[in-house]
Formats: C-alpha cells, sequence, structure tokens
C-alpha cells in the first residue's frame, strides 16, 4: 500500500508512524504537510498523534480546518482507509468522519501508560487478522482520551459494532477498574459505518518493534495491509 | 466592539474541572457551593458598530469554531468599556 501520514504543527508522533509503516512493514510512505491538498496515489492515510495547533481551543479543534483534512474527508467518502491515533482520533471526531468527542480524562491525569484493549469486533479491515476477543497491550498518552458521545450515537456504534476496541484487563474483562479515562462502555476505538475509517485512542504504531517492548500493535496493520491486498486482487 | 463568547460545559456532562474546584471550595469552608462548571471565556474584537451584527457573527464563530455542541454550551455576550 502507499501510505500518507498527516503532518500538523504539533504532531509528534508522525515519525512513528512513518517508520513503523515504512521499516517495520516495507510499506511506500510519505509525508502530507497540512497545507498540502494534493493526496496524489495513496491508499492509506494516517492522522498522527501529538498535539496539532497546540490542543489550543480543543483538541483537533483547529486541525480540522487544514487544508489537509478537506481532501482527507473527501478521501474517506471515496473509501479510502484513514486511521487516526490519538490526537488523530480527536481531529476525525471534530471533523464529523466519526461521531462523539474525546474529554479531559475524568481523573484529570495524563495518562502515559501500557493498557489492555479488548478486540471487540474482529471482522472490520483493521482486525480481521485477530482472534475474537483477542486482548492486546498497546500504550496510551493523552489527556483527552474520555470518550462520549449522547445516548443514541452510542447506542448506533454498539448496536452496529463499530466499537472496535475497549480498554479492559488482561484476560479481557471489561469493567470500571479497567477504564483508565472515564470513557463510556470503556471505548478505546472506534470506526464509522462503512468501515474505513478508524479512530483509536491508544498507539498500536509504538507496539510494532520488539525492541520497543512488544508487537502487539502489528496485527492491526498487518490486518490493513492484507485486506487492501485481498481487495486488489 | 467587544464580545464575548462563554463556553461552558453541557448540562448533564459530568465537568471533572468543576467537581474538583467544588471540592476544593467545601474544602475552604464554602459549603454552599452546591455545583461548579469551569469553561472558557474567549474575548473577540470585531470590527463592527452594530451590536446585533456582531453577536450574529460570534455566534457563527461560536458554531463553527469555538464551542462543540457535542460537549459544550455557550452563549454570546456583548461587553461595554471593555474595547482597547
Amino acid at each position: 500500500m502507499r501510505w500518507g501520514v498527516v503532518v500538523f504543527p504539533g504532531s509528534n508522533c508522525d515519525y512513528d508512524a512513518f517508520d513503523t509503516l515504512g521499516r517495520i512493514f516495507e510499506q511506500e510512505v510519505r509525508y502530507i504537510w497540512h497545507k498540502d491538498r494534493d493526496l496524489k496515489n495513496i491508499d492509506g492515510i494516517i492522522l498522527p498523534g501529538g498535539f496539532s495547533y497546540g490542543d489550543y481551543l480543543r483538541s483537533g479543534a483547529i486541525a480540522r480546518f487544514s487544508p489537509v483534512i478537506e481532501e482527507v474527508i473527501r478521501f474517506a467518502n471515496k473509501g479510502g482507509i484513514v486511521i487516526g491515533i490519538c490526537n488523530g482520533f480527536q481531529v476525525l471526531t471534530e471533523a464529523g468522519l466519526l461521531p462523539g468527542t474525546l474529554r479531559e480524562n475524568v481523573n484529570l491525569r495524563f495518562i502515559c501508560e501500557d493498557l489492555y484493549l479488548r478486540v471487540e469486533n474482529n471482522s472490520t479491515r483493521f482486525t480481521h487478522l485477530c482472534d475474537e476477543g483477542q486482548v492486546l497491550k498497546i500504550p496510551v498518552a493523552h489527556n483527552e482520551g474520555n470518550y462520549f458521545a449522547p445516548p443514541n450515537v452510542l447506542k448506533e456504534l454498539e448496536d452496529h459494532n463499530r466499537v472496535v476496541f475497549r480498554y479492559s484487563d488482561r484476560q479481557g474483562k471489561v469493567d470500571e477498574i479497567s477504564n483508565p479515562n472515564g470513557s463510556l462502555n470503556n471505548i478505546a476505538g472506534i470506526c464509522n459505518k462503512a468501515g474505513n475509517v478508524l479512530g483509536m485512542m491508544p498507539h498500536p504504531e509504538r507496539r510494532c518493534d520488539p525492541v520497543i517492548g512488544g508487537i502487539d500493535g502489528q496485527v492491526i496493520f498487518k490486518s490493513v495491509i492484507t485486506a487492501a491486498m485481498e481487495m486488489a486482487k | 466592539m467587544t464580545i464575548y463568547v462563554e463556553i461552558l460545559p453541557k448540562e448533564g456532562i459530568l465537568d471533572p474541572k468543576g467537581r474538583t474546584v467544588k471540592n476544593a471550595l467545601h474544602q475552604l469552608d464554602f459549603p454552599m457551593v452546591s455545583n461548579v462548571l469551569v469553561g472558557k471565556l474567549i474575548q473577540l474584537e470585531i470590527e463592527s458598530e452594530n451590536v446585533d451584527e456582531a453577536v450574529r457573527l460570534a455566534e457563527q464563530m461560536a458554531d463553527k469554531l469555538l464551542h462543540n455542541s457535542n460537549v459544550e454550551q455557550y452563549r454570546v455576550v456583548p461587553v461595554e468599556g471593555v474595547s482597547k
């Protein structure tokens, strides 16, 4: 696949995503500056973590009006793969590509640690290589990861299996204790209705190289890449 | 023309900052405080002599960018005497 990693002023996980795709998965990858409108021939886009525009006003609120986001919306609406990680997830909600809002963590702490995620839906393009209910150990690093959506939106997400990942314990038990930030229904990641846009607070790109502590994040990128290869056949 | 856009968490949505401030106030012998919401105040200088027009523009800005209707509510307030 040919990937683009969007870079906003204040992005700081762009290189992690670039390195993971390029070095670990040997994908063709390039950066896309936030003022760029030409996505060229790209098959997948990563909106990386960080603090786009310093998180001024609200996380993702200003990035959402970057020129590149108009193109990302167009790309997503045509079925292109878009993955928003952490701040990228916040941008996707502000842009309306995913529902809900990431609010301040309920305990008002910046959380930076390895957490467990249970794969809730292993039939998406992002998770089809996961076992049902597989538990992944993936780090989070955020201050605004508290997923909120009004009851009707939450119901639609749940009814249509659009919750892709939930915070859980090591055994996959989802409860209040395993909820790090107050997210409704322990939501850590969701996808859009068409299934081509994923937003998640945890950082799978930081768990793809065994040198830095594990490879649980690999399955997500592998899933996307294999799904794209299947579709291209 | 100076306009304030006052943004607060929407009613019924848990406000962790407000709750923390309320607890602190209770500890400081202000038990009469029953609720606190912590929001933000945005001060706009709008080049217009017409208050209604300035308010309308500020509302457009609030709807488009300044607030997130999912979790926040806002109020636009024209301010006298703040302009530079």
